[in-house]
């Protein structure tokens, strides 16, 4: 397969580059920056794609993603996960192990691999889980499941309270390389809450979660991080006091790293009047100033990814009472206008949006995607930032149609995606 | 739109007076008699009738003051809300006289409503109606006893009951 | 003005002039009550709901007898005995009682924001009858009609809320109807059971009852309730009724006429002593009467004024 991108401007963080290029793909590779392509427009055996005032980068990694294959396939699975990922200009995904039964051996994790060669059009990276079942008590065959395949470990979905359990984890996750990746959350803090603890939660006599709840988790990880030594990733950072605390440690020199979602940086509590579940998603959305320090947290580079939770779930599990809703927000086909959004209101600028969806998750997994380096694999995404979309969820490739954006006007439109050198997605 | 004055002060006072004789005059006296004005203009009416009754015959027969809102056939067609007034016969209507009031009779639907909810008081002897202005378009088959003036008016046309309580001035229009 | 809402699901969302309207239009209905006959035929041939998934004696009987009292055609549905067990969403139980041909769905629910998704969702006109910690508008209206009947004028007056504040939605819809009438509102309560920045609302917190009583006209206490509470919010019942309970010794703090309500059912000895309770029953009999009459208001209003004809 041979692909000639044309004129568009390229935007490869992992290079340094931002300049208007021509792009060749052939067998699955980036073959090069061609100054001259009059001989290779003449070859029939090429797809042209035209990129004349698009922007071309590698394809986005998703570092937080929940396929739900196997166990939830009515909320999705790899192969709808995966189309819904292509057509974000996602090209690899990050997998959490919250499945069932969960990622906590290594025979999860090869299903989930096949399933995902097989019926994926999109890379696909699982996440082991640190304890078995995700019960936070005995550790799951780490160095197996790192061995089949798995980039990281976390429980994602529920935290590891038992403080001696996380430090053992991390000890051992050491052997490996790997990160632990945290999801915060204090669940006897956090018990029965369904939204942000705060005015708005008073007022519509919701339970709260207290920003407490995370930045406790996240204070007590820090530490054993630094403790141990591991790389310590901190997922779907919500709160302000989390932003801080995440802030000093980097001084410290600590390796840490951390998350924000789109709906983390665009939404405040507010979205919840009215009682829509589509904005019920743990952690919760929370109040401005906590928005703000995540903004504030992107721009300083304290929070180092974008990464999208992406937490499907079917229509009939969303059209009831709030408090039995389940938690999550499809978010997998509106990351790029959210984040697009971000330049927009000057809080990121272009490459460095790219950057954090890319080269930085590309390095925190260990990957070699993320960048179109000479030689390196062709995930590549065409993308359009100005072309305003009005966002539908029914068009959604997903099967989960819960996102609170539905009916927004935003600009960017992904218009080609691009794995291994083939074309997976087109607009 | 021309207006034309059909009732003016004096012609006003003197129909009341008339209405109030002959009032005594089908009852044979006040005794059983109990006076109940329908809406805003009808229980001012009825209180001068009661008044002149009194005047007349040195007896004052019970008063009372009747909100039809709750009793309207069309009250979940409107499109304004009316508000409900209060309702307020402080004497028993079984087997008395009652005198219903009201300014103008047209439809005959809040005559209609109006014997409706004094059903629901008790069972009277006889319901007689007392109206100042009968402009026809009768669309249920409902008559007044006493009829202040009748007059024929088109549907397009608005017959319009002035008082000095209400209005300032005692008049009946045709708009 | 036109009262032009097609459901009532909590004073939040009512202006002032709205909430008036509704204490005005009671005002005529408590005379329907007064009669031999109670019944007017303005609901005649409208078939409405009572859709309770809490138990609860008191306010489903005054909401039937308001229905019945309006002339309407009446199903009293308690989802405990039927379907719901079986594992029907809340939204199939609405449609099919819906495409029965319901009209008005009145419902009491344990969880926040349950009418919001019939109102979403549904045609006919929703009144919220109790959602969870949310709101319970027509006990609040009640509450307002009576403190208006006791003291003719709302605006001005001291109210105090004394109790579990956080889970309570009478306190919630108290503290808007107050508010937006004028009132000067205090709640009382331990810290743990006073939800966070309440005070964004203009009301002022206490933790001390025997402050919050000074000059105070109207005192509502609140139900300690069993069934919403955690435990670990206060240590013991004792202690609360020792902090937080009604005395006729605290009540000296308060004005000489203060009024003291209760949404009911009392716990004797603990929100009130056995002689105050004695002296707010007579207060409760009151609302009782009122609480007809609210109701009929509003079934009233939302059945006219929401377009559904």
């Amino acid at each position: 397969m041979k692909i000639l991108i044309k004129g568009g401007r390229i935007i490869d963080p992992s290079q340094g580059m931002d300049e208007v290029r021509d792009l060749f793909i052939e067998d699955g590779k980036i073959k090069g920056y061609p100054r001259d392509t009059e001989e290779l427009e003449r070859d029939s055996t090429i797809q042209i794609i035209p990129a004349s005032g698009k922007i071309v980068s590698p394809g986005f990694i998703d570092m937080h993603v929940h396929l739900r294959e196997p166990g939830f396939e009515h909320k999705e699975t790899i192969r709808t996960g995966c189309a819904a990922a292509a057509a974000g200009g996602f090209t690899s995904v990050v997998c959490m192990p919250n499945t069932n039964p969960v990622n906590d051996n290594a025979s999860v994790t090869e299903y989930i691999l096949l399933k995902a060669r097989t019926e994926g059009v999109v890379n696909v990276f699982p996440v082991g889980a640190i304890t078995k079942g995700q019960k936070g008590e005995t550790l799951a065959e780490i160095g197996e499941m790192w061995e089949a395949g798995c980039v990281a470990i976390s429980d994602d979905g529920r935290p590891v309270m038992n403080s001696k359990v996380m430090r053992y984890a991390m000890e051992y996750a050491r052997a490996f390389d790997i990160p632990v990746i945290s999801h915060a959350e204090d669940i006897n803090l956090s018990s029965g809450g369904v939204m942000n603890e705060g005015f708005t939660s008073s007022m519509l006599g919701l339970r709260g979660i207290p920003n407490a709840s995370e930045e406790v988790i996240v204070a007590r990880d820090i530490t054993l991080a630094e403790l141990t030594g591991v790389h310590l990733h901190i997922a779907h950072v919500s709160t302000a006091g989390a932003v801080r605390l995440i802030r000093d440690a980097k001084r410290r020199g600590a390796n840490v790293t951390a998350e924000g979602t789109p709906h983390h940086f665009t939404l405040t509590d507010k979205a919840v009047l009215g009682y829509d579940t589509n904005v019920k998603v743990n952690p919760p959305v929370r109040a401005k100033e906590d928005m703000e320090a995540i903004r504030e947290g992107l721009k300083d580079g304290t929070i180092d990814v974008i990464a999208t939770d992406h937490a499907p779930h079917t229509e009939d599990e969303k059209k009831v009472e709030f408090d039995l809703a389940p938690f999550g927000i499809s978010g997998l086909e509106t990351a790029l206008p959210l984040a697009l959004q971000l330049v927009e209101d000057g809080v990121l600028t272009l490459p460095e949006v790219v950057r954090k969806l890319t080269s930085i998750p590309a390095q925190i997994i260990k990957s070699d995607r993320g960048t179109l380096k000479v030689g390196a694999v062709a995930d590549v995404i065409v993308f359009d930032p100005n072309r305003t979309i009005t966002v539908d969820r029914e068009k959604f490739r997903s099967k989960g149609k819960n996102t609170p954006f539905h009916g927004w006007k935003l600009s960017g439109c992904v218009l080609y995606t691009i794995v291994d050198g083939k074309v997976v997605f087109s607009n | 739109m021309s207006t034309k004055v059909i009732m003016d002060s004096e012609t006003m006072s003197r129909t009341i007076s008339r209405i109030a004789h002959e009032i005594l005059e089908r009852n044979k006296g006040a005794k059983e008699l109990r006076i109940i004005g329908i809406r805003t203009r009808g229980i001012h009416i009825a209180q001068r009738i009661a008044d002149k009754i009194e005047e007349l015959e040195g007896i004052k027969p019970p008063l009372g003051t009747l909100d039809i809102t709750l009793y309207r056939d069309d009250f979940r067609r409107r499109s304004d809300m009316p508000k409900v007034q209060k309702t307020e016969i402080p004497f028993s209507v079984e087997d008395k006289n009652v005198v219903l009031v009201d300014d103008v009779l047209y439809t005959g639907r809040t005559t209609r409503a109006a014997i409706d909810a004094i059903m629901d008081y008790g069972r009277p002897a006889s319901i007689q109606l007392v109206v100042l202005v009968d402009r026809g378009h009768r669309e249920l088959p409902i008559q007044a006893d006493y009829v202040g003036i009748k007059v024929m008016t088109l549907k397009n046309e608005n017959v319009e009951v002035h008082l000095k309580e209400t209005d300032g001035v005692d008049e009946v229009i045709v708009v | 003005m036109n009262f032009r809402q097609k459901h009532i699901l909590g004073l939040e969302e009512l202006s002032s002039e709205e909430i008036k309207f509704v204490l005005d239009t009671a005002e005529s209905m408590k005379e329907v009550s007064e009669r031999d006959v109670k019944k007017v035929p303005a609901l005649k041939g409208v078939t409405v709901v009572n859709l309770f998934f809490e138990p609860s004696t008191r306010t489903r009987a005054s909401f039937e007898i308001a229905e019945k009292r309006l002339s309407a055609d009446v199903l009293n549905f308690t989802p405990s005995e039927s379907s719901v067990v079986k594992g029907e969403t809340l939204l199939d139980t609405a449609r099919n009682l819906e495409a029965m041909g319901a009209s008005v769905i009145v419902i009491r629910h344990s969880m926040s924001g349950a009418p919001w998704l019939l109102a979403r969702e549904l045609r006919s006109s929703i009144i919220n009858a109790g959602d969870g910690s949310h709101e319970h508008p027509s006990q609040a209206l009640l509450d307002l009609f009576t403190v208006r009947e006791i003291k003719r004028e709302i605006a001005g007056l001291k109210v105090v809320i004394v109790g579990d504040i956080s889970h309570s939605r009478v306190a919630r819809s108290n503290v808007w109807g107050l508010i937006k009438l004028g009132a000067e509102v205090r709640v009382v309560g331990p810290p743990t059971m006073i939800p966070r920045d309440i005070e964004k609302t203009d009301v002022k917190v206490y933790y001390n009852l025997d402050s919050a009583l000074e000059g105070a006209d109207v005192v509502i206490m609140l139900r300690i309730q069993k069934e919403r509470q955690e435990s670990g919010l206060f240590p013991s019942l004792r202690e609360y009724s020792r902090f937080y309970g009604l005395t006729r010794e605290r009540l000296k703090r308060a004005k000489e006429d203060v009024v003291v309500m209760h949404p009911g059912p009392i716990n004797r000895g603990v929100e009130l002593s056995s002689e105050v309770a004695d002296d707010v029953h007579s207060v409760i009999l009151n609302q009782v009467s009122n609480g007809i009459a609210i109701r009929m208001a509003m079934l009233y209003l939302v059945a006219s004024g929401g377009g559904n004809g």
